[in-house]
């Protein structure tokens, strides 16, 4: 059961790449998620998504969803 | 409802001529067109900004583009959107973003074309890079409206 998992912009620089395949990431949250990765506490700047949608950090990830992480987005 | 993501220059006064020829069907219908043009600066925070990247997430960026423009779409009545962003490479004075509505009448068309616009800025997934003379920095968020 694995899951995609996306970073993009300064999150992307910070971790490294630009995508990783999880494979024990199925019924956490993408706080809880983000966490392992960045070795960091959650905080409100990083933005997530799954299956390209906004998700609130509590939302536990399902089996061959696409996480994405991320900042406040600056376009425009 | 046309939106799209561009990776090269475009001219915004002739996307929006070629929009209108497009639209045929709606003459007669539109009383008010309203739109916005973004532009790259060469100046943010007290620096000289030599260039720009543009990164996005393709696929949540068009889909969030289309929810925006649906609601807003909605909300104010419009007849027709238009959304063009650019990704990429950005130079000073290259449009970043034109966003056009076109109504019944100016009120809605002032308030929509406003209104996609700060859902955009909000929303959509995008992040600007910004080579200043000797360094790289990521813009961390809007300026106020």
């Amino acid at each position: 059961m694995s899951v995609t998992v996306k970073f993009f912009a300064s999150l992307r620089e910070r971790i490294g790449e630009s995508q990783r395949i999880v494979d024990d990431a199925v019924g956490k949250t993408v706080s809880a998620l983000w966490t392992e990765i960045s070795s960091q506490p959650s905080d409100d700047i990083v933005m997530c998504a799954i299956n390209q949608e906004y998700v609130a950090q509590n939302t536990l990830i399902k089996e061959d969803d696409e996480v994405a992480f991320f900042p406040p987005v600056t376009g425009g | 409802m046309r939106i799209e993501i561009r990776e090269l220059p475009f001219d915004p006064w002739d996307e929006l001529k070629a929009c209108e020829r497009d639209m045929q069907s709606l003459s007669g219908q539109f009383g008010a067109t309203a739109s916005f043009v973004g532009t790259m600066r060469d100046f943010n925070e007290g620096d000289n900004v030599k260039t720009m990247q543009l990164e996005h997430y393709p696929g949540m960026t068009e889909s969030s583009l289309e929810k925006i423009a649906a609601d807003v779409s909605q909300q104010y009545e419009t007849l027709d959107t238009l959304i063009i962003h650019r990704v990429g490479e950005i130079n000073p004075g290259d449009s970043i973003v034109l966003v056009a509505v076109w109504t019944a009448h100016r009120a809605a068309a002032f308030k929509a074309c406003r209104e996609l616009m700060e859902q955009l800025k909000s929303k959509a997934p995008f992040w600007k890079k910004e080579t200043l003379s000797n360094s790289e920095r990521w813009v961390e968020k809007n300026t106020p409206g």
